[in-house]
Order: structure tokens, then sequence, then C-alpha cells
């Protein structure tokens, strides 16, 4: 080679592999370090998530690692200091540690709940809703309630897996695929892979987005949707395919509750569930038998359209009766939804028609044998090969729920599911719908001292009697979650967690544990007033949340509110499971699962979070955690992972299980399990066969193994609900015909009422029935830059470069019509608040919609960043105009902002109004104080940065 | 050899990954470091070889959205090559690649207001000028696996937007994509022959949707005969 290039240091270079935590993508990476310095990090090409590739995150996460913002030392609040004042002394671990642990054995031995615990941006549910259980708080959960619970929930109470992680587009084989309001955040590294493999094959890509930006920049066609419209929009797609007769026999009749048959007693107890046996099976009307049989077994005929009597004289009619008959109405045809979906009928309808040609004309089939849970073999698979994925522009509304069921009711219709082409599952998925795992309830375990819950805080509630409620029907958790607010909130509210506790609604608490989440800044709507919450204080002086508990990685605005700060390592630096009992990393071919290991050293004195947690487990003595002679049972985290079993053979990493590490999914705990990770590139992979590939809910063979991995409860058919019983008991609840709980407020027997449609419906979200339209006409949406994904992104010195100012966004014609140009200085007010914003105008934005980058505004000094970093002086956040709360009514308590269904946070739902700031008010606003650099920061920083990981270098 | 990479603009989404994998390899590359200005302060700024230019055509609602990524095209006729006064500026005879002389550039900026692509980027800390490499220090390193001697930006580039590959070899990648895909030079008056190509938008054709379903089924159902079918 040309003597004037230099080359790599091999000799000094070593190469290891580990899973990416710059988003939540978990891609692997191959990492190369010259001496300990991290070189290069790359995609790993053998990896089932990336297959080579990273995105811009993942390459810079070398500038994650040696971030000025990371926390070197347990602090806690000096005493006399104010919270939020930054004033911070550093202490020992043991102190920490010992602080902690006596707080929490008071509150174990007193009232468990008092203990609020919840988790932002991690993978680690399995563990920290493990050591919630065993503490005995029904206070847990992680973020889902203001990310995706809508997608999670919609399609677990529907189809059995979901839209966000447990179920992806095949990409192989799709010719037709609708993204329906997907960001550029979850699944970032697979989408890109999918949309490139997709058009290669000459497949159609059409984005359904108010705004074209990203993924929806290469979409062959943009729908520009006004927020909140989708379901609308997806409902009469629904009406086009079943008024021209175009849906899957087949499909519907086999996979689906369509046949099953309704209870037609309208006023009275028991309408609108289903006709069953005495067994409890559902009950079909056999064409050929003429007569009723289970719906649950094989070689029937059933009904798929008709009214019946039942032998007890009731009318009964069957599911797609009823789908027939609210969908074919007028109020759903395309002509007469186009102006409030701000899409052209005509769209509409190709949109429909264009679906189902490629599902029916352009089926994609392979000679694969399977056998169906009936028993029945099967030569082929045919896939209708129209696949779809959706994501927060539908789950941020408080109609997403809804929204997100009419998808995947087009998907049914069109028998687009788990099949070649189309959207397909990831272990474990599909479960039972809704899976089978019910909320701790008990309030005798609840209220008791030193006791385990007998089951997980959350779950997925099937009837009022499983809601979380006192006896007089108040809510048991702080946020509320499974109260007659929120049924289903199967990710809890943590959105509304500083809110309530504040407000001592419904108790007071002791202490709140955050991990890794922002929400005290970004990650919190309302953000200026939750400030305040943190700070608020009792008539005595004392704090309305009296002990505030930080874990993170990195100083931020959280961390500044802390009183006790346990600093966390790196994904570099620690171990780490991504597990198959959390959110996994399947793929639709493939149960995967993966690992982190230290792959540098660190000099500070942090420790990783779950290293903390089973520490505190073991000495809070947690059954789990401890021997019957009352030693410890795990060493540590690594001893944990290996040796935790939630079912005999089932634990935390599913790969090079048994003694010998020869048995996969199932199999004693492996001691050297962690080392075969290692070697075998820190991830793990069971690759289906062809015959377990497909049509899973119903698949004899990957259900015995589902089974047996205790993916399942057992083998049996998982049937589609078009129609969700559960929602109809809650909807007879609230209307004073169910033997059994029912909601003792007006309001709650009102909201149910309405948005417990065993249907999917569309209704206007709440907010916006709220406000007044003519005074705030802009719909605002945030959305998050490819380039990063969250506060702990746009601190990088290198990603900030490219994006380091979010401006506010608004349609060119729009904004001249309104006088507006770019770069001029704009306020924007809502019924919450107003902010001072940068505008810039662009085409591809809906007319009335308005965005902006998320997660850029920052406050001055956090994040490593100076007091007058852009992004705190003119970078802003939208978090503020957005109330937690929706607008007060006269005589109705206040109600969390958050869909009525799931809980589900409404960021979405916004509206506001914008015009032209005075001459002269210029910069962001509104502004906060600088935080104050921690003990041991100088809060110097260099004016220039030369990184250079070669060893022979200057640097 | 005529070495050089093929953008596809049909697929690039504008993540920024091919831009930041680039400067992470060439921040401890040939050239490195790549250095960052006022990196925690007001105005971050930094040396990059590959930056994204993101625009719109046409107007709403028949707007789209065009990421556009730019780095130095290794001209076949490059002036920035010509202007050099100190040499540093030159042209590989053996795969075409432009490359400057750390040790010979003397930061004059000639070759920056040269190149018509904003290729060039002035190191101010070193005091030469920095540009792309094609990765040459990956692209022929023997250590490195066969599959992975590509440029950072190719390899890692998840649309898979990115090619490399020999414009002189007619049965290359990047040759047959240009051919079927009607690739295109960047600013061709210019004369500089640009080895770099960008593949232009792809057109979907319509889907025909003729004779599909029986329309009037609300009618139908009232009367209807429900189909027998054995699950």
């Amino acid at each position: 080679m040309n003597a004037l290039v230099k080359t790599e240091n091999h000799a000094k270079q070593e190469i290891k592999y580990s899973t990416c935590y710059m988003c939540a993508c978990r891609c692997g990476i191959k990492v190369t370090l010259e001496e300990g310095k991290v070189r290069f990090i790359q995609g790993n090409r053998n990896h089932p998530t990336n297959q080579g590739v990273l995105c811009a995150k993942g390459s810079a996460g070398i500038m994650k690692q040696y971030s000025q913002a990371k926390l070197r030392k347990p602090l806690i609040r000096k005493e006399g200091s104010e919270r939020g004042e930054g004033a911070f002394e550093e202490i020992e671990w043991d102190q920490a540690l010992d602080i902690l642990t006596a707080r929490l054995e008071k509150i174990r031995s007193t009232d468990p709940k008092k203990l609020a615990f919840f988790t932002g941006r991690d993978q680690m549910q399995a563990l920290t809703g493990l050591w919630a259980q065993q503490f005995g708080t029904p206070n847990w959960a992680a973020h889902g309630g203001f990310c995706s619970v809508n997608m999670a929930a919609a399609g677990l109470y529907s189809i059995g897996f979901s839209f966000w992680e447990f179920g992806a587009p095949d990409w192989d084989y799709a010719k037709y695929f609708i993204m329906w309001g997907v960001a550029e955040d979850h699944s970032s590294n697979p989408i890109k892979i999918g949309l490139e493999k997709l058009k290669r094959h000459g497949g159609k890509f059409v984005s359904v987005n108010p705004v074209r930006t990203g993924y929806s920049a290469i979409a062959d066609e943009w729908v520009p949707i006004r927020p909140g419209m989708d379901g609308l929009f997806a409902l009469s797609i629904v009406h086009v395919l079943l008024s021209r007769e175009l849906f899957d026999y087949e499909f519907l009749l086999r996979y689906t509750n369509s046949p099953w048959l309704v209870v037609q007693t309208p006023g009275q107890k028991g309408d609108g569930l289903f006709l069953r046996d005495e067994a409890g099976n559902p009950l079909v009307w056999d064409l050929e038998k003429q007569a009723f049989v289970s719906g649950m077994d094989a070689n029937i005929t059933p009904a798929m359209f008709g009214e019946f009597v039942a032998p007890d004289g009731r009318k009964v009619k069957t599911v797609m009766s009823v789908a027939a008959e609210e969908y074919l109405d007028d109020r759903y045809a395309p002509e007469n939804v186009a102006e409030q979906c701000g899409v052209s009928a005509e769209t509409i309808e190709r949109v429909a028609l264009e679906m189902a040609e490629v599902a029916f004309r352009e089926t994609v089939e392979f000679d694969i044998e399977w056998t169906d849970v009936w028993g029945r073999k099967h030569d082929k698979v045919v896939g209708r090969p129209v696949a779809m994925y959706a994501m927060r522009g539908i789950a941020a509304h408080s109609n997403g729920f809804q929204a997100c069921r009419a998808i995947h009711l087009i998907q049914m219709l069109l028998g687009a599911l788990d099949g070649p082409g189309n959207f397909r599952a990831r272990a474990p998925y599909p479960k039972p719908i809704p899976p089978h795992q019910l909320p701790e309830n008990n309030l005798d375990i609840i209220n008791a001292p030193n006791t385990s819950l007998s089951r997980p805080p959350l779950g997925f509630p099937t009837k009022p009697e499983d809601l979380v409620i006192d006896k007089d029907g108040n809510p048991v958790r702080i946020d509320k979650a499974y109260s007659w607010e929120i049924p289903f909130a199967s990710h809890g509210l943590m959105h509304m967690v500083i809110t309530n506790a504040t407000r001592q609604d419904p108790y007071p608490i002791d202490t709140l544990i955050l991990f890794m989440a922002n929400m005290a800044w970004n990650s919190t709507m309302n953000t200026k007033n939750v400030q305040g919450m943190l700070r608020e204080k009792d008539e005595n002086g004392n704090y309305k949340i009296p002990f505030l508990v930080v874990a993170d990685a990195f100083h931020s605005e959280m961390t500044n509110f802390a009183d006790l700060i346990f600093p966390d390592t790196t994904y570099l630096e620690r171990y780490d499971t991504i597990s198959l009992l959390d959110r996994p990393i399947s793929e639709p071919d493939a149960a995967a699962d993966a690992i982190r290991h230290p792959l540098v050293g660190q000099e500070r004195d942090v420790r990783p979070w779950q290293e903390v947690l089973v520490e505190l487990a073991s000495r809070l003595k947690f059954p789990a955690f401890t021997k019957e002679d009352g030693s410890r049972k795990f060493s540590g985290y690594k001893d944990f992972i290996v040796n935790y079993e939630r079912m005999p053979g089932i634990g935390f990493l599913a790969g090079w299980r048994g003694k010998d590490g020869s048995k996969s999914l199932k199999g004693e705990p492996n001691p050297n399990q962690w080392e075969k990770y290692i070697e075998n590139q820190s991830f793990f992979a069971h690759h289906w066969p062809d015959n377990q590939k497909y049509m899973r809910y119903a698949n004899k063979d990957y259900l015995e193994v589902a089974a047996d991995a205790g993916f399942v409860g057992k083998v049996e058919p998982i049937i589609m609900q078009i129609y969700s019983e559960p929602l109809q008991k809650f909807r007879l609840a609230a209307r004073g015909l169910y033997d059994g709980p029912q909601p003792p407020q007006q309001v709650d027997r009102e909201r149910i009422s309405k948005y417990f449609d065993p249907m999917p419906v569309w209704y206007e979200p709440l907010e916006m029935q709220r406000v007044d339209e003519k005074e705030y006409p802009f719909h605002a949406l945030t959305q998050r830059p490819m380039l990063m994904y969250h506060s702990w992104d746009s601190q990088n010195v290198w990603l900030r470069q490219i994006l380091a100012q979010n401006y506010f966004y608004m349609n060119a014609g729009q904004a001249e019509r309104m006088g507006l140009k770019d770069y001029d200085w704009v306020w924007v007010e809502s019924h919450n608040g107003k902010i001072r914003v940068q505008l810039k105008t662009m085409e591809g934005c809906q007319e009335n919609t308005v965005w902006t980058w998320n997660a850029i505004g920052k406050q001055g000094g956090a994040w490593g960043l100076t007091a007058d970093a852009s992004e705190a002086k003119k970078g802003f956040l939208l978090n503020h105009l957005i109330s937690e709360l929706l607008p007060p009514k006269q005589g109705e308590r206040r109600i969390t902002n958050s869909d009525p269904v799931t809980g589900q946070a409404a960021w979405f739902d916004l509206r506001v109004k914008v015009y032209k700031a005075a001459p002269g008010e210029q910069g962001s606003w509104p502004q906060f104080p600088p935080l104050k650099p921690l003990p041991g920061d100088s809060g110097e920083r260099p004016d220039v940065l030369r990184y250079n990981a070669r060893s022979d270098s200057k640097e | 050899m005529r070495l050089g990479l093929v953008i596809d603009l049909d697929v690039c989404v504008g993540c920024h990954a091919c831009a930041v994998s680039c400067k992470q390899w060439n921040a401890s590359g040939t050239t490195g470091a790549l250095t960052d200005y006022d990196p925690y302060g007001a105005e971050p700024s930094g040396v990059w070889f590959n930056r994204i230019r993101h625009f719109e055509v046409g107007t709403y609602p028949e707007s789209k959205t065009i990421n556009f990524p730019m780095s130095c095209m290794h001209c076949e006729d490059a002036d920035c090559v010509t202007v050099c006064p100190t040499g540093a500026s030159y042209k590989r005879a053996e795969d075409g690649i432009v490359l400057v002389d750390q040790r010979k550039c003397m930061g004059c900026n000639y070759c920056s207001w040269a190149c018509p692509y904003g290729a060039r980027e002035l190191d101010r800390e070193s005091g030469t000028m920095k540009k792309c490499t094609l990765c040459v220090d990956r692209i022929y390193d023997q250590e490195i696996p066969v599959e992975e001697r590509q440029p950072a930006c190719v390899l890692t580039c998840p649309a898979h937007a990115r090619m490399f590959g020999d414009f002189d070899d007619q049965q290359s990648a990047v040759s047959r994509a240009v051919r079927e895909r009607g690739g295109y030079q960047l600013l061709p008056e210019l004369g500089y022959n640009p080895t770099n190509h960008y593949l232009p938008v792809r057109k979907h054709k319509p889907i025909e949707t003729e004779g599909l379903g029986k329309p009037g089924f609300k009618e139908r159902l009232k009367g209807l005969a429900n189909r027998v079918v054995k699950i």
C-alpha cells in the first residue's frame, strides 16, 4: 500500500462483540478496541436484528462512552440545600446503600405501597418487575404508559401479538407495506433494512403520516393524514373492503372469532357477551348440522353471518354480522370521512383496493407442510403479502387503542397475519388473547407488611373483578392503573406518578425511585409545572414526595432533583441481558436473546443498577433472593441471571442451557452460560424450522415448542378477537348490567360506556373534545430524529453537531397565509401554557399540523454541555404545552390526559395556536437556570476535541 | 481501477448513519483526528467527510423529501488537485482515489474553493485540508475480513443505499447499478467527471384493481346464503 497511508495497529487491537444500547433496537455490535480505547463500533453481520448495519446513534457510541456528563460517584443532596438546587455531596457506596436499605426496610415493614419504583428506557423489566413484586409494592411500571402501550395492548387484546416489539413485517416477501404514524424510533435498523428490500423487490410503500421526513421521505405514496384520524381512515378502509365482499372467509372462520355468536339483549345483563356452552366454549351456528356447536372444535361449518335464536330464547348474531352492521354504515363511507381525515375519498378507496388486490391476487405460496393445532395436515402456506407497521402516531392519541384495533381488523379481514409477506409474530408471541397474567389485586397481600405480591404488579384484566381497586372502588396504585379511570393499563402510567404523588391522590408515598427516565424534562408532560411539583412542600415544610432516588449514568435535569443518586455504568461497561422474559430481540424466523458484557474498564466509582437491585434484594431478604437459612442466594447480577429460574428450566437467557450448555430455550442452569454467549458473539438465536414459521396462532408444532419453552401455557388455538368480550364486560359494568363491581362515579360510567366498545371504533381524541378548535387551530406533534433517540443521545458531541437546535415546523403555504417565514420567532400557545420558538417552513407537513423534534431542548449545564449550549438557548420542549390532565370540567374530578382504555399518554392530542413574537423577542422561552456542575466536575469544557483511538497518536 | 460510490436516492432515509460511521472510522484513521470545535458549547461544529443534505421538491401535498449525502466525488479531472500549490492534493493512478498528503498540505484552502461539491474540510487545529479517503486505510487492509473491506459509510448504511466498487469494471455492482437504474453524476456540466454516481427515485407503477370485488355487499347481505366453509 501507498506509504502515505497509515494503517491500523492490528497488533494492539482486539475485537469484542456485544449489544448496542443507543436506542431500543438492540443491534449486535462488533467493537474494535485499541489498548482499551474504543477504536470502531460497527454492526455485527451475523446478528439477527441488524445484519451488519448500524445507525448513526450506534456509530456515535464512542462519544457516549467518553461523555462529560457521566456520573462518577454516589451523590446525596447537601444537607440544608433545596431539592433541585443542584448542591450534592459525594458519598461512598456503602453509605448510599445503607441509607436506601434502611428507608426501604421501614417502608416494607409498614406499608409497602409507599415505595413507587418506575423505570425509563430500560429493557430489564423482567428483573425490575420481579424486584417490585418481591418488595410487595404494586407501584411499579416501566415507561410504556407514555410510550406505546396502546400498540402493545391493542395487539394483545386482538391478535395475540402486536406492533411495537412483538411482531415485524415480513420484508422478504411483502409486496405492499403500509406504515402508520411511525416516527424514526422503534426498530430503527430493521425498518431501514426492510424498506430497501421491499423497494428493491418492487413492493409498494405507503406512509400514513402528517409529516414527510425520514422513512416517509422514501414512500411511494404519502398520505398526509390529520393527527388523530387514523382510526377513522382505517375503518373507512374496512367499509370499502366489506362493501365489496373483499375479505378472507377461510382465515376469518378458522383463526378469528368472526362466527362466534353475540347475545343481543340490549338493556339486559349478558347483552353483548358470547353465547357459550356449559363448559364455557363460545358457540357458533353450524350450517351443515344446523345446530349450535363449540367454536373451538374442528371440522365444523360455522355461519359467518346471521341472526339466530339461542335455545334459551335469546337473540344472537355472529361477530361478522355485528361488524357488517357497524362498518357498512354510510358514516364510514370514504366520502363521509374524507374531510375529517384530510384524505380524499378516492385515496381511501384506492388504498383499500390496492391492499385487497395484493392480498388476494398476488399471494405468496410456499410448499411447506405443516400441521394445524386441530391436527390437520396442510401441504402449503399461503401468504397474503400486505404488511403493516404502526407506532407512535397511532399510540400517542387518546383514541389510539381503538385505532390500533381498527388496523388489526384490516389485517384480519385480509388474512394478513403471521403468513409469508405480511405482519409476523416474534417469539415469545403470539400468546393467548389477552395473555394469561393478571395484575396483583389482593388487598390483603398488597397491604401486608414484609410480604411479596403473589403475582406481578402488571397484567391483562379481562373483567371488572380484575381491577386493582379498594372496596370503595378507588385506585390502589399511585398511577391509578387498573382503576375505573384506566382499566387496561397494562404498562402503568409513569407520566402520572409525580402529579398523583404530589397531590397525594390516592395517597401520599414515601419514596420514589426513578431509573433512567428524564421525568423532570423531556419525558414528562407539563415540564415546568412538574419541576415545581418535585419541589413542592406541605405545610410542615416537608416535600410532598419525601424521598427521591434517581439511578442514571449521566447528569440530567432529573438527577438534579434527586435526594440520592445511584450512578450507573454505560452499556460498554457492564453485563446485561436482553431476555425472552422481557422485551426480546426475536425476529419472525428466530427466537433470540442477547447479552452485554464489559468491553472497557472504568475508573469511576459507579455500579450497574441491576447489580444494585440484586444487592438491595439480598439486603432486604426478598424470598426469591434469599436461601432458607437467611443468607443471600445470589452473589450478584451475573450469578442471578444464570441461576434464577422462573419455572424449572426457564430462566433469563434461553441459549446454552443445561449443565453442559447443550440445551436451548429450556434446561437446567449452566454455570458457564455467560461465557458461551461471549464466545458466540453475545447473542443466541433459535431458528424456527419451516413448518413452525407461519400461522403460529394455530400451528401445532410451533405451539408445542412454545408451551415447552413457557411462551404459552398449553397447546391450544389462539383465536383472534375481532369482537372483544373483556371490553364489553366493562361496558356492561358501566351501564349497571354486570353482576360484579361497577364504577361508582358517573364520569367513569360515561367514559367506559362510550370508549370500551367491543368492536374497533373511532372517536374524537379527548383533549380535542374539550379545546376550542377555532382558538387552537393546529395539531402539534413531536418526533424523534433518526440520529438521536432520547436525551441520552442529544448530548453526544458528534450527533449534536448535526442537530443542536430544534425548529418549529409548519406547512409552507399555511405559514405564508399567516405572514410567517423561516427563522421567525413565534409564540405557541395551548390551554396549558405558552412557549417561544423559532419557525421553519416545509412542504411535507399536513396543513393543520405543526411539529418539532423532541428532546433536543435542554436545561443549560445538563448533560455535560455548557450553560449557553444552543439546546438550552434556542432549543425548546413542546412538553410545557402538554398537560398530563385533561382540561377541567365542572363537577368532575381531574382526569388523566391519556387513552381511557390503556392509560397511554395522549401527547399527540395537543392543539395550539401560533402567532409571531414581537420585534426583539428572541431566543427560546421559557428559560431555566443552568444546572450546577456536580462534585468533581470543574464545569470547564474544552474548546476543541480531537478524539483519536490510535495508540500511536499524539492526541 | 476507478473506485467510487453509488448512492441510491430512492432508499436513502437521511438517517446520517453513513456520516457518523465515517466520522468514527476517520477520527482514528489515516488523517485523524478530525477536530470538533466548541463540542460542548453554543455552536458545535467539526470536521466531517460526509454530510447529508435534506431538501424538498414539489409543493404540498405532492411534495417529495429528498435526502442527499455528499462527500468527495473522486473526480476523474479533479480541479482540487490541479490548483494545489504544494502537490499535497493528488489523485492516485492505481485506483483514482483523491487524497491529501498531510505532510505537504499548508492549509491554503485553494482546493476547497476549487471543489464545487463542498467536499473539502479544513482542520483548523492541524492546519491541513482533509477529505473522504474512500477509507483507503480499510479497503486494502488484508487483516480486515474481505467482506468488510469497504468504506465505513457503505458498511454501515442501514438502507443499503450506498455501494462501493470499481467503475472501470463493467461487471461490478456499481457499474451495473448505474446502467440499470439510470445513475447520474452530480453537476456533470462542470466537466470534472465525478466518479461517484447517484441513483434516481424509482417510480412505482400503479396497482391495477380492475374488477376486484363485487360492490353492493350491504344489500346482498340481507338475503345472504352463508358460504359453507369447513374448518
